[in-house]
């Protein structure tokens, strides 16, 4: 794809530019919620690529950093509600890794906007739908990751 | 009243000779009068070499990561009341028996950067005198910490708009040379192979690019979430100067504010990534 990185969202949007969209889903609940998504023949844009992860708390900040690098615009990270989590306790500690991690993007300048955390259970289905085209369209509006792209172009 | 020079080398020569460890780790006199270097006394004649004063800025505690020190039954250590802390967030975390390590503790009114300035660190301090020790030298100094000395560095880069920071940070990881003295100087960067080092895949990329050097100096940062000790050893050792303290600040204001808790006080605390509350803040998750 030809993006320059000083697109604004206007025109990126206008040159049909897509934004690429990664999900680190748990595999117990969001990856299952998003399975019934398809069962139920809903439909979502297909702008989001999905990684299955075995829990939220196998979620690795080098993850996201790794999909940026890849050309990411977006990131969502999702996985079972609080007290649903299969190995008992996975998420509550992943709670604690993105609040750390989300105020050390915050530091580094990183736009918060392009980074989601939700818990979506596996009877969810239609929230992944809503989540997953809401995060879409925010992206869609901010346009392509230019920061981020610059850092890879550069040098 | 011998000075804390004399004391820490009694106290050493007292424990090499009668055994009590295998060598005592300290500072000795620099090649130029305003630096230390780090030494490792082995025998009790030795034990002249050791000094203190303000030029021992150098946190020890990371030498205890070597398999020198590792391999011994017990080593002496000297330290000052910052060095102590990281001490304590590596017996926290099993990576030294607090058993084989005898603490030299020394009072400290303070030590002083390359170029003369005094540190935050120890305008914060409220460890002037270590409590945490085998044998303490030097009188006991009283702590008169500034409590906005480490806000006031932060509050710099919170004045940034989002734009600004990045373009901040950018400008500084830009000079990383990827030298990895942050990660040796720090006493708490313990892994024997660094995320850095692995290849298969490849997490960081090795070169100083743009994009590695950032991956590379959040990573680094994010790996001491609720863990530093903010001895500022990484920025001390840094040979381009990027503000790294600024990080770790602010994930420790994270860490303190949202799961109130403060690394380098008690060895027996659960440090904060390894657990949770069911009530930690839920408010930023959809």
């Amino acid at each position: 794809m030809e993006q320059t990185s000083s697109s604004v969202p206007a025109t990126a949007a206008a040159a049909g530019w897509e934004p690429r969209i990664v999900a680190f889903i748990c595999n117990w609940c969001t990856y299952t919620g998003a399975d019934l998504a398809g069962t139920s023949r809903m439909k979502y844009p297909a702008n989001v690529r999905v990684i299955k992860i075995p829990c939220t708390g196998r979620f690795d900040p080098l993850f996201m950093l790794k999909a940026f690098e890849r050309g990411a615009d977006g990131v969502l990270v999702s996985g079972c509600h609080p007290g649903d989590c299969h190995y008992s306790e996975g998420n509550y500690n992943a709670r604690r890794k993105f609040t750390v991690w989300k105020s050390l993007l915050h530091t580094a300048g990183i736009d918060l906007e392009r980074v989601w955390f939700s818990w979506i259970s596996a009877s969810e289905g239609g929230k992944w739908v809503e989540t997953v085209a809401r995060f879409t369209e925010t992206i869609k509006g901010k346009g392509p990751f230019s920061a981020y792209r610059e850092m890879i172009d550069a040098g | 009243m011998p000075d804390r020079t004399e004391q820490i080398r009694e106290i050493a020569r007292k424990w090499l000779a009668d055994g009590t460890v295998e060598a005592v780790v300290g500072w000795e006199k620099g090649t130029h009068a305003n630096r230390t270097a780090p030494v490792l006394v082995r025998s009790p004649d030795e034990a002249d070499r050791l000094v203190f004063d303000e030029n021992c800025t150098n946190n020890l505690m990371t030498y205890l990561k070597r398999p020198v020190l590792k391999g011994m039954q017990k080593v002496g250590i000297v330290a000052k009341g910052c060095d102590v802390k990281s001490l304590i967030g590596l017996i926290q975390e099993s990576q030294v028996e607090r058993d084989k390590v005898k603490i030299l503790a020394v009072t400290c009114p303070g030590v002083k950067k390359d170029d003369g300035t005094v540190p935050v660190k120890c305008r914060a301090c409220e460890v002037n005198t270590p409590e945490f020790f085998d044998e303490r030298a030097g009188e006991p100094v009283t702590s008169n910490p500034d409590p906005n000395a480490r806000l006031q560095e932060l509050e710099k880069i919170d004045a940034l708009s989002l734009e600004e920071r990045h373009g901040f940070w950018r400008t500084e990881f830009d000079k990383c040379i990827r030298c990895y003295a942050c990660r040796q100087a720090c006493p708490l960067c313990i892994c024997s192979r660094c995320i850095a080092e692995k290849n298969q895949p490849q997490w960081v990329e090795t070169s100083p690019h743009p994009a590695g050097n950032f991956s590379w100096n959040l990573i680094r940062a994010y790996h001491l979430a609720g863990r530093c000790v903010e001895c500022e050893a990484c920025e001390t050792a840094c040979p381009v100067n990027i503000p790294l303290m600024l990080m770790n600040r602010a994930l420790a204001r994270t860490v303190k504010e949202k799961f109130d808790y403060e690394p380098g006080k008690d060895p027996e605390a659960k440090p904060p990534l390894r657990t949770f509350r069911l009530d930690d803040d839920n408010s930023f998750i959809l």
